[in-house]
């Protein structure tokens, strides 16, 4: 809709830049208050004009929670999590669009319904199957009595394992299980014409041929979306990384190491001093890469909408 | 180059048949077209020669081979489509070069052959161009290059003239009939349109409701339909058809008017249906045959008039030169030609013949 009146366009340019304020001011405050002193931050009110301590409060940062470690874990697993899902939504909308197989429907659904199950819904779950992948293989070999019938045959006890917990494996695979990219990928295919696909057929491509070199070139701005959507999701991951990794020096991610930067009094780390500003200093730092995704991908996804054509 | 050999091929979907039993061979390097209303199920019978549908039952053979269980790759068939169906994000270049890279032919030799096909359809200046930067008939021209470049067996065509406006379309017909004498590659062509089958067809094959009405050269279907149906789809504007009765020998009677024609052994009281071509009709004329049409509307077309009016309370048009003089509307009397009435058994709607009388199957 394109309206021309004065009126108008104050009023949206009005409400454009309420909501960009609301968007805006509290990262204003972090960043002021990294740039503070410990004093300049614990005396009231709050400056809302950026000191000089910057570079030291980010130095100090990084050092006390060994960002450096932590955030190369989580660019590996938002990366890993972000490709996976682009690997796994993009092959199973593809055999649900393009493909009449049995049980195509009941799939879908099944797809679906894990829509309404995000990971902390099924948490607990998803941890006792991370502490031991087979572990529901066990139980139904426990229960169907195979177990015992090995254990009367061979004399060994049978006891499959396959330990997930303070792995990168254990990190990325539950958060890559989910249903959205499907969905998303899913609607794009439908709208792909079936001509197209009849004219690779007839140019002699197999199918997953048609998948790689036509599909996929086709559905490059929607991976960047996806790409970034679930880079986001994965990088501000918490609870999930907080179970899943017990040796924290070395798999830790940034965000679950910003809450060692965070004071509490008693806490091993801060030891009562409230120096926010060394946390708001942490949080600039974690937050600037997920910025970065977004603003290189967003550059992307204009020009992929550009350059595409019908 | 290959013949078709099309034997009692079904076509249902769940339930529904669509294509009820159709018979046809089709001769090597012959250009047939496959004519019909929309929803008849010409696509779906040229679909099931590609490969891309599932044959119900019956068999089809190319160049003698039965391809009922082959992939469409194996069939050594090329396909234009409606929508053209180019790839989006590849040049033109890549477009049709595409099969050919899929066949695993290197670079080099894939660029010396689009180079050469490109050059036979005009756009070599347009290789490196994306298709949405080309218009409809050069996009026309891309899909054709691509069916091209294998040097297939059989060329299949699904109403690739539908979406061009009508001057570009003109003009695409004539340069797929050139491409076809000098290619000279079997080619089964789909289309509603009865100028474009026409124009294109070596031999037209008149469908209706998932069967073959006729087949036959474009002269044969317009000179001697056989069916009432292939007579009212046929030539435009179509044949004016009326109920009527045999009412003696060589005599029959509609809307009023007693007709002698060359027809023998009709049965008297039988049911027919008459049809006269608008164009067979002869103004002002007065011999026997004779009959008046009150014209209500004039049409110019600009080589020829056509005349819309009533005969006896039943809508008729007459087709005369434009350089005929006459008031624009009013009574005129006209002359049918006796070997201008077509007959048809108003039962079966199968055609009855002039000389023989009988009654001849269609196909
Ligand atoms: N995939 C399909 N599923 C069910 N019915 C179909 C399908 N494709 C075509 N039909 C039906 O088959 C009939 C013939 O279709 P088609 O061959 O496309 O007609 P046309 O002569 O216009 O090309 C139509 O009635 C159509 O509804
Ligand atoms: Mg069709």
């Amino acid at each position: 809709m394109i309206e021309r009146t004065p009126v108008l366009n104050f009023v949206t340019h009005a409400v454009l830049l309420v909501g960009l304020a609301i968007a805006f001011v509290p990262m204003w405050l972090v960043f002021v208050a990294a740039t503070l002193s410990l004093q300049e931050i614990n005396t009231p009110p709050i400056s809302l004009l950026p000191g000089s301590h910057l570079w030291e409060n980010l130095a100090e940062a990084w050092a006390r929670a060994d960002l450096g470690v932590k955030l190369t874990n989580s660019l590996i697993m938002s990366v890993a999590v972000a490709a996976g899902k682009i690997a796994l939504a993009s092959i199973t909308a593809f055999a649900l669009v393009f493909f009449r197989f049995p049980g195509r429907m009941a799939a879908f659904w099944l797809i679906f319904i894990t829509l309404m199950l995000p990971l902390e819904v099924r948490i607990v779950p998803t941890y006792a199957v991370a502490a031991n992948v087979f572990s529901p293989y066990q139980t139904i070999l426990d229960v169907t009595g195979f177990s015992w019938l090995w254990q009367q045959l061979t004399g060994t006890e049978l006891a499959l394992e396959w330990n997930l917990l303070n792995s990168y494996t254990g990190l990325i695979l539950p958060l890559v299980a989910t249903a959205t990219g499907t969905f998303l990928y899913r609607q794009f295919f439908l709208t792909v014409p079936e001509e197209l696909m009849e004219a690779a057929k007839m140019d002699g491509a197999g199918p997953l041929r048609f998948f790689r070199e036509i599909l996929m070139p086709l559905s490059i701005t929607n991976m960047a979306a996806l790409f970034t959507i679930m880079f986001i999701y994965a990088w501000n991951q918490y609870l999930w990384p907080l179970l899943i990794t017990t040796d924290r020096t070395h798999r830790g991610t940034a965000v679950m190491a910003l809450r060692q930067l965070i004071p509490m009094s008693g806490d091993s780390t801060g030891g009562g001093v409230p120096d926010w500003n060394v946390a708001m200093a942490g949080c600039l730092i974690v937050v600037a890469p997920a910025l970065l995704v977004v603003a290189l991908m967003q550059r992307f996804f204009v020009r992929g909408l550009i350059a595409s054509d019908k | 180059m290959a013949d078709i050999d099309i034997r009692s091929v079904r076509k249902a979907y769940g339930k529904n048949q669509v294509v009820h039993g159709v018979d046809l061979s089709i001769r090597s390097g012959e250009f047939v077209v496959i004519l019909g209303p929309s929803g008849c199920g010409k696509s779906t019978l040229l679909r099931m020669i590609a490969g891309l549908e599932a044959i119900t039952e019956g068999e089809i053979a190319i160049a003698g081979d039965v391809v009922n269980a082959m992939e469409p790759r194996e069939r050594g068939c090329a396909m234009v489509f409606q929508n053209y169906a180019l790839y989006p994000h590849m040049t033109v270049a890549d477009n049709i070069g595409y099969g050919l890279k899929v066949a695993g032919l290197s670079k080099p030799e894939r660029r010396a052959r689009v180079e050469t096909v490109a050059k036979s359809l005009g756009l070599s200046d347009y290789l490196d161009r994306k298709p949405g930067q080309l218009s409809g008939g050069q996009r026309q021209r891309v899909a054709m290059g691509r069916a091209m470049i294998r040097e297939p067996k059989v060329f299949l065509f699904d109403e690739p003239l539908s979406n061009l406006d009508a001057k570009l379309r003109v003009q695409m017909r004539i340069e797929i009939r050139k491409l076809h004498n000098r290619l000279g590659t079997t080619s089964v062509f789909v289309t509603h349109d009865q100028v474009e089958a026409m124009t294109l067809a070596d031999r037209v094959v008149v469908m209706n409701g998932g069967h073959i009405e006729q087949v036959g050269t474009p002269e044969e279907i317009y000179r001697n339909p056989a069916s009432r149906f292939v007579a009212g789809f046929i030539g435009s504007p179509p044949m004016n058809l009326f109920e009527g009765r045999v009412t003696g020998p060589g005599e029959v009677e509609a809307q009023g008017i007693v007709l002698s024609v060359p027809h023998a052994g009709l049965a008297r009281g039988q049911a027919v249906t008459v049809g006269i071509r608008p164009e067979e009709v002869l103004l002002g004329a007065a011999g026997s045959n004779t009959a008046s049409i009150d014209v209500d509307f004039r049409e110019e077309l600009g080589s020829v008039r056509l005349l819309h009016g009533q005969v006896a309370g039943a809508d008729f048009v007459i087709q005369v030169p434009a350089t005929t003089a006459g008031p624009k509307v009013g009574h005129f009397s006209f002359e049918v030609p006796a070997r201008a009435v077509h007959l048809f058994d108003a039962e079966t709607g199968m055609r009855i013949d002039p000389v023989a009388g009988g009654i001849r199957a269609a196909a």
